[in-house]
């Protein structure tokens, strides 16, 4: 698939700050006033930032809010309500921290599960395609939040949570990626289910349809070399995880926290564009680019 | 919307015999030609005419070798455009209500005017079948011609889909998959019409109709044989035998 | 919450208007339904009742619109201001335009009008163009058919009165077996496209003989991969196993065909193998009932096959009996040709078992009465439903014509042609070679040519050489290298022009053709001639005219460019007297109609030859009182008359019911527009097969005006004109060939079909086949500068076997350098399986020139694609006899362009293919960034 930076983007910021949001709705850290402000301005950042980068790739923002009316089938359609529902009630349960100094519990745990549930929906626009099996698998979701729990923690300065689930992230990366690496095999789709002709003989794809290209070349035919990819995913894995971990193992310091912040942002960036360039498409197999 | 329906009342689709299609691509631009003029927006082109000319269709064909066991390898022309699934996949994921199907006959369709152009759709689509026209930002598919097919501007002879109006292999057949006893229905029967990638469940309407056995002359070798045997061994025996025979006539 | 969904309009307004007239993108020629919006184009489709394509319509056809909007359309006349070759020009008026044409014409035709040579490309208006050149006077005119596919039209007119390319086809309703040779799209097109999928409804077979599997190879149901020129000994085989097993139609053989005519046999005469005649002229055979010897066509007459004549010690055998001879011998058996042909031995033996087979225990009767010339009633029509179609895999080849003739003897001794299930002819077919004219080139200056330039010879009496025995053409057509060159050599025009050899001329004067590309072997040396300037300065071919419609390479090489029209804004005609349109089953002709006005200031051609011609003061373009004839193109049409009731035009003659005879009718195209653009004429039912002998189908050639009286004859298994060439070679006969000549003359004009090696002096080293095909959505050059068809075939890889990737250890997309015994050329390579193993092949006509066609200079056809023709040279490699021999084929000169060998290495990448030439000037602008082509809002 296209590793295209706006949904890249859009995938790293709004997953972190939707997982701020989550730790804020239970109250970590427990705070009030400007520090609040502070906090829910960089998940509010993080998060909107995110959908609006989104919205670069679509063909026609101006007509966005008619994605709100297909949830009862379309995962993009619940995505947006959650992200809407999820704001709308942090920005309460925000409003009560910052200018009262209260603490609504039952909002707060409301806002929670909503960020959280908008981070599960984005997974699940990926998840539940079949036509990427690298992306067809329930550990999607999995990493989607996780990374979200943990990069959230991270953010909210929750250093034993964090170390918790940034190891728990890296663990469920590779398993995404050893899993995801035989998921197109596995999948059971080949030239010859794609084209029905697996009984006359072994199949290659011969001349494409056009010498020119076209929006399902650029969309899905991208492919990234092997070692090229494995570089990434070392890289990926050492500053989402590897990097944070170390410097959360040391004694806390704001710097420090600040550079672990940036290192998982760009880990979980790398990872996301793996995650894009690396899925496999079965529309490939048509153009024998599989 | 996007939920599918429970039923339509037809199935529309195209039984495209791989058996028969030369890749000539007749079918390619005079889809490309009819869509550009008709429904929605027109089929864009960028760079036309420079290094990078890509545009919008709706229907490609492809090719494919197949090298058997034994016997020579073989080439089969693939013509593929959206196949109308009675499970869209492509439906069901589209936030927007933009892409539906019609309950009428089946018919997968992409209403523009709500279409935001995420794309989604064609992600979600196993066959490639749906292609974003740069030019306006909305998703394109195969319409099936469905501002054909019941065209009462049209003789009713031509209320037929563009591509398989001109044809010239007839290797494209158009009707009611829905109707066992539609002409269409009967082909699939007949020589085993297939489904393109079954596992991913999308029970596409377009059904493929098989290449038939090939090379196989040089395995009937023993029955042909006979037809051969040589009336006489030399010339002298030849004229003999041509003599006897022209008595005959 | 229901199901809910938008309401779509079903039924939208399609256009303003149809407007009916005929596709260009091909010789094909299919009509077309042109769909108006606010005056303009909106969409194509086929005309449903058009007799060729029947409603269907190719890619090509399909995508007319961006051809008539494409950018690349000359906008006005040029003149050339920079050097020749470098695109610069300069716009002027038509008015300087004729006047320069006039000016540098009038005095040639004065005085050598041989110094005019008038070449036109795949022109659809031959009888016209040459009609022009014959009243100009010059001898120096021909189309593009001596470099296409002349062997084809030649063997099959030579030997059964016509020939496969669009001027037959086979019975598509009635067949069930049919085989191809050679064939990748054909001019019958969408016809053949339309045939096959008939034959696969029902289920029949098809056997593809090509080295290549793709298109109609691919849906073959049996493919022989045949190693390339070897395709005459396959089919010998393939006659001498039918022949051996008797399987031989022999009642056709004696009654339609020269099997039972005697020959000659004193070696001593100067007849020595040609017929035993009568005092007319009328060859003669043993009646089987008498056992006397009489005339053919004699009423009652049972020609014997078997019975040989004796007098005067002499012992005069019939030509079946020499076929018997040749045939039977085991050179030919299956065994003998496997490895040269590349075929196993059992598959040539099962095609010939199952040829058989269907041809004799699948034969088919048809319930229609008809009587023969010989006045014999026949109750019903015997069909053997094994037909075959055969284009350029056969004929470029240097061995072509003898090769399809031994495909025609194939369907003649099976009994195949003109008969249910069989190959049949297509008016104004079948017409033997001697109802053809012969060629002319006598010259006399400020005249006309004393007829028509080409035709068919019967002898070296008819050759076109000078008194000294020198050529009288500037392309040495129907000399002693190549006598039965019927269509000219146009391949050769630009060379011995250059050359001066055997003269030089004045002026070249071109029509669609693009012969500094794509159209010309040896690509970059004919860029050089046209540049090439004499001691004096001036260049050695001193002014080229040239109409095209397009911004093609070629324009760049013109002096004068005499802007065209495109398709849809002129009148053309489809002519009965020109390349038709017929079916087997009826006369059809058609014509194009200005469905748009030019928005440029272009005319069409045709039209400009009727005022440059009237300028010139040509006979037939001018009255009496020296004004000028034919105002335009469409005047001619209707008018103009080339015997008595018959003109360019058969359809609605006189008061406008009368076809192919009658008068003049003014209203002529506005009876072709209201009926779709064309005119057909049913062959009555019992006429329609056994044409060449069937006396009502006679008869109603007659009353169409296709013959002015009935032209019975038999087929040619044993051509007599080639004989009488030997018979000169032999030393009988005034007319002479040079002594260099002599020994392929005896060997290659055998009157019976023969197989020889092409491989070419100079080849050593060179072991690989190269070949072209022809894409089926791009049209030659002319494609390229499409939208939509150049983003199917924007580039062409060279294809090569699995055998040869692993031997050079190449993968996709690497680059190749492919030399010849005559250039080099470096390419991308991709591999095909389904491929002759010693083959290589690409895409013909991708690869464009920088700068040419609108295109921007990255374009990837300019880049990545490539021309074979850079490889082929016209002339062989020298042999060290001093001569340069032609590659040519020795009977009819058709130019070998398949007959290439190659050797090929793996190189480093490259950025562009090789050899690059640096980019034309454009004289039009390039197109839009974005196309969004919507005509109706
Ligand atoms: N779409 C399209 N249609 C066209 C044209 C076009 O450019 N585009 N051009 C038109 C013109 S001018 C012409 S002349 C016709 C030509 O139409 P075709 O006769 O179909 O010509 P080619 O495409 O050159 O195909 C030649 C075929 O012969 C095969 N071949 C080569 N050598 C041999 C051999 O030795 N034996 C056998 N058995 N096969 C061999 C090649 O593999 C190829 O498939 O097409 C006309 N129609
Ligand atoms: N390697 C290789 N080379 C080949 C062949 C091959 O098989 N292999 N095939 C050969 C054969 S059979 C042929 S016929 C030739 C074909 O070669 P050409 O006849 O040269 O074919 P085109 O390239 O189409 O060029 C025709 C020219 O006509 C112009 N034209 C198009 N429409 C119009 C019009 O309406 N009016 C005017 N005035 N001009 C117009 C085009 O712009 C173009 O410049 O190629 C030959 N070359
Ligand atoms: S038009 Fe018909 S024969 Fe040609 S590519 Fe399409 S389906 Fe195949
Ligand atoms: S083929 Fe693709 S676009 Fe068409 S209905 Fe099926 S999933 Fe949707
Ligand atoms: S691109 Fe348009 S049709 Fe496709 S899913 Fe998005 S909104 Fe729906
Ligand atoms: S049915 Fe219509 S829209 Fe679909 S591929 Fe055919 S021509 Fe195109
Ligand atoms: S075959 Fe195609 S290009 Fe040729 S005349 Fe017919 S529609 Fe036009
Ligand atoms: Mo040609």
């Amino acid at each position: 698939m296209h590793p295209a930076p706006s949904v890249i983007l859009f995938s790293t910021l709004s997953g972190l700050g939707f997982g701020l949001l989550f730790w804020l709705g239970l109250g970590y850290p427990d705070v009030t006033g400007w520090v609040a402000f502070a906090f829910f301005a960089i998940a509010y950042l993080l998060a909107v930032g995110g959908l609006l980068a989104s919205t670069f790739h679509l063909g026609h923002p101006e007509r966005a809010l008619k994605a709100f009316t297909q949830w009862r089938s379309s995962w993009l359609s619940r995505e947006g309500l959650a992200a809407v529902a999820a704001l709308l009630v942090m920005a309460g349960f925000g409003a009560g921290l910052v200018f009262l100094g209260e603490f609504w519990t039952v909002l707060g745990l409301l806002g929670a599960v909503l960020s959280i549930a908008t981070v599960f929906t984005t997974s699940m626009i990926y998840g539940q395609l079949k036509t990427v099996p690298r992306w067809n698998m329930p550990l999607t979701p999995v990493m989607f939040v996780s990374f979200s729990l943990a990069g959230g923690a991270l953010l909210a300065g929750q250093v034993d949570w964090a170390l918790g689930l940034l190891i728990l992230a890296g663990i469920v990366q590779v398993a995404h990626w050893v899993l995801g690496d035989k998921a197109l095999a596995g999948s059971g789709t080949t030239l010859a289910t794609a084209t029905g002709l697996g009984d006359m003989g072994t199949l290659k794809a011969f001349e494409p349809p056009h010498t020119g290209s076209n929006y399902l070349l650029r969309e899905f035919a991208y492919v990234v070399a092997r070692k090229h990819a494995l570089k990434l995913r070392v890289i990926s894995l050492a500053l989402m995880v590897g990097v944070p971990v170390l410097l959360l193992m040391l004694p806390f310091h704001h710097f420090s926290a600040f550079v672990a912040v940036l290192s998982h942002l760009g880990g979980v960036a790398a990872s996301r564009w793996l995650f894009f360039a690396e899925a496999e498409h079965v529309v490939g197999l048509y153009y024998g680019k599989l | 919307m996007t939920q599918l329906p429970e039923t339509t009342q037809k199935k529309l689709g195209l039984v495209i015999d791989l058996d028969t299609c030369v890749g000539c691509h007749a079918c390619v631009i005079s889809c490309k030609g009819w869509n550009t003029e008709n429904y929605g927006a027109p089929l864009s082109d960028q760079d036309p005419y420079g290094g990078a000319g890509s545009g919008t269709f709706l229907n490609r064909v492809h090719s494919y070798e197949a090298k058997p066991k034994d016997g020579p390898a073989q080439l089969v022309h693939f013509p593929k455009s959206c196949l109308h699934c009675e499970d869209a996949p492509c439906v069901t994921v589209c936030p927007t209500g933009a892409s539906y199907k019609r309950v009428e006959d089946g018919i997968v369709l992409v209403n523009e005017d709500n279409c935001i152009g995420c794309g989604l759709c064609a992600w979600s689509c196993p066959y490639g079948a749906r292609e974003m026209d740069v030019a306006e930002g909305v998703m394109k598919k195969c319409t099936l011609c469905v501002d054909r097919i019941y065209n009462e501007n049209l003789p009713e002879v031509d209320r037929i889909p563009s591509c398989v109006r001109t044809c010239p292999a007839g290797a494209r057949h158009f009707g009611d998959l829905g109707d066992p006893d539609s002409d269409v229905s009967k082909l699939v029967a007949e020589r085993g019409g297939m489904d393109l990638m079954p596992e991913m469940g999308t029970s596409p309407v377009n059904k493929y109709l098989p290449p038939r056995p090939k090379d196989q002359m040089a395995g009937k070798i023993d029955l042909l044989a006979p037809l051969l045997t040589p009336v006489a061994e030399e010339a002298t025996g030849f004229m003999a035998w041509l003599d006897k025979t022209l008595e005959k006539i | 919450m229901g199901y809910q969904q938008p309401n779509v309009d079903t039924s939208p307004k399609v256009s303003d208007e149809i407007r009916q007239t005929t596709c260009y993108m091909c010789a094909c020629r299919c009509g077309i339904n042109v769909h108006m919006k606010d005056g303009k184009v909106a969409y194509i489709e086929g005309n449903r009742d058009h007799p060729v394509n029947k409603g269907v319509l190719c890619a090509k056809g399909s995508a007319g619109i961006m051809q008539v909007n494409a950018p690349s359309r000359l906008k006005a006349p040029l003149k050339r201001v920079g050097p020749r070759g470098s695109g610069e020009f300069e716009e002027i008026s038509w008015d300087e335009a004729l006047d320069i044409a006039t000016e540098w014409l009038a005095p040639i035709r004065e005085k050598n009008p041989e110094k005019l040579a008038f070449f036109t490309g795949r022109d659809q208006s031959q009888s016209f163009t040459s009609f022009w050149a014959q009243h100009f006077g010059t001898p120096n005119y021909a189309a593009h058919g001596g470099f296409c596919s002349v062997n084809m039209a030649a063997a099959g007119i030579y030997t059964m009165g016509g020939a496969f390319w669009e001027f037959g086809q086979p019975d598509w309703d009635h067949t069930k077996l049919f085989m191809l040779f050679g064939v990748a799209e054909d001019h019958d097109s969408n016809p053949i496209k339309m045939g096959l999928g008939k034959i696969k409804a029902r289920g029949a077979k098809v056997i593809g003989v090509n080295p290549i599997r793709t298109g109609y190879n691919a849906i073959a149901d049996e493919w022989v991969g045949i190693t390339p020129g070897t395709d005459g000994l396959f089919i010998l085989s393939l006659i001498h196993l039918l022949m051996k097993a008797g399987k031989i139609d022999l009642d056709y053989l004696a009654r339609y065909t020269n099997a039972p005519v005697l020959v000659n046999g004193d070696e001593t005469s100067p007849e020595h193998g040609l017929f035993l005649r009568d005092d007319d002229g009328k060859p003669l055979v043993v009646d089987r009932k008498t056992g006397k010897l009489t005339a053919f066509d004699k009423p009652g007459v049972k020609p014997d096959l078997s019975a040989t004549h004796r007098a005067a010690g002499i012992t005069h055998k019939p030509v079946f009996h020499m076929m018997a001879e040749r045939y039977l011998d085991e050179q030919y058996a299956p065994e003998a040709v496997a490895e040269r042909c590349g075929i196993p031995a059992k598959q040539i033996r099962a095609i010939a078992g199952e040829i058989a087979r269907v041809a004799f225990d699948e034969a088919i009767e048809l319930d229609h009465e008809w009587t023969d010339f010989r006045g014999e009633k026949h109750k019903t029509m015997t069909g053997r439903p094994v037909s075959f179609h055969s284009m350029r895999g056969v004929s470029a080849h240097a061995n072509g014509f003898q090769t399809a003739r031994a495909l025609h003897v194939l369907q003649i001794i099976l009994g195949t042609v003109e008969v249910p299930g069989g190959f049949r002819f297509k008016p104004p077919y079948p017409k033997p070679a001697e109802a053809h004219p012969k060629p002319h080139c006598g010259v006399t200056p400020g005249a006309p040519l004393n007829g028509p330039h080409l035709g068919f010879v019967h002898g070296p009496d008819d050759l076109m050489l000078k008194e000294d025995g020198s050529p009288a053409r500037i392309d040495k057509a129907f000399t002693w290298d190549n006598p039965m060159s019927s269509h000219g050599l146009m391949h050769m025009v630009i060379s011995n022009a250059h050359a001066g050899d055997p003269y030089k001329i004045d002026t070249l004067f071109m029509y669609m053709a693009n012969m500094s590309w794509n159209s010309s072997m040896n690509t970059k040396g004919v860029m050089e001639m046209l540049t090439d300037k004499g001691e004096d300065g001036e260049y050695v071919i001193p002014r080229i005219i040239y109409s095209d419609a397009y911004s093609s390479e070629m324009v760049a090489y013109a002096d004068l460019i005499l802007p065209d029209t495109t398709y849809l804004e002129r009148h053309d005609c489809i002519s009965l007297l020109d390349r038709p349109i017929c079916e087997a089953d009826a006369a059809a002709d058609a014509i194009r109609w200005p469905v748009i006005e030019p928005d440029r200031d272009v005319r069409g051609f045709q039209s400009v030859l009727c005022e440059l011609g009237a300028k010139l003061n040509l006979p037939g373009f001018v009255n009496e009182d020296g004004s000028q004839k034919f105002a335009d193109y469409a005047d001619y049409i209707v008018n103009h008359e080339r015997r008595p009731g018959v003109g360019p035009l058969a359809g609605f003659r006189g008061d406008g019911t009368e076809f192919g005879r009658g008068d003049v009718n003014p209203e002529q195209l506005d009876r072709y527009i209201e009926n779709g653009g064309f005119a057909v004429s049913h062959i009555p039912e019992g006429a329609n097969y056994y044409k060449p002998w069937n006396n009502a189908y006679q008869d109603w050639a007659v009353e169409t005006g296709l013959f002015d009286s009935p032209q019975p004859y038999l087929f040619q298994l044993y051509v007599e004109p080639m004989r009488k060439f030997q018979l000169a070679a032999e030393g009988h006969g005034d007319r002479q060939p040079p002594d260099h000549l002599r020994e392929q003359i005896k060997s290659k004009m055998d009157p019976l079909p023969i197989w020889y090696e092409t491989d070419q002096h100079g080849n050593d080293g060179f072991t690989v086949n190269a070949l072209t095909q022809r894409p089926m959505a791009m049209y030659h050059s002319w494609g390229t500068q499409n939208a939509w068809l150049r983003q199917l075939h924007g580039r062409n890889p060279l294809y090569l076997p699995t055998k040869l990737m692993q031997e050079h250890g190449f993968e996709d997309g690497d680059w190749a350098r492919v030399t010849s015994p005559h250039g080099e050329i470096t390419v991308p390579v991709m591999e095909m399986a389904a491929l002759n193993d010693n083959t290589v092949w690409t895409w013909n006509a991708i690869g464009k020139r920088k700068g040419a066609w609108a295109l921007d200079t990255d374009a990837s056809e300019a880049n990545e694609g490539f021309l074979l023709n850079h490889l082929i040279h016209e002339l062989l490699p020298a042999k060290g006899d001093g001569m340069r021999w032609a590659n040519s084929d020795p009977v009819t000169g058709q130019a070998a362009w398949f007959d290439l060998k190659v050797k090929i290495e793996k190189v480093a990448a490259v950025t562009e293919s090789q050899p690059a030439f640096p980019a034309i000037k454009s004289p039009v602008a390039t197109g839009p960034k974005e196309l969004k082509w919507k005509v109706g809002k």
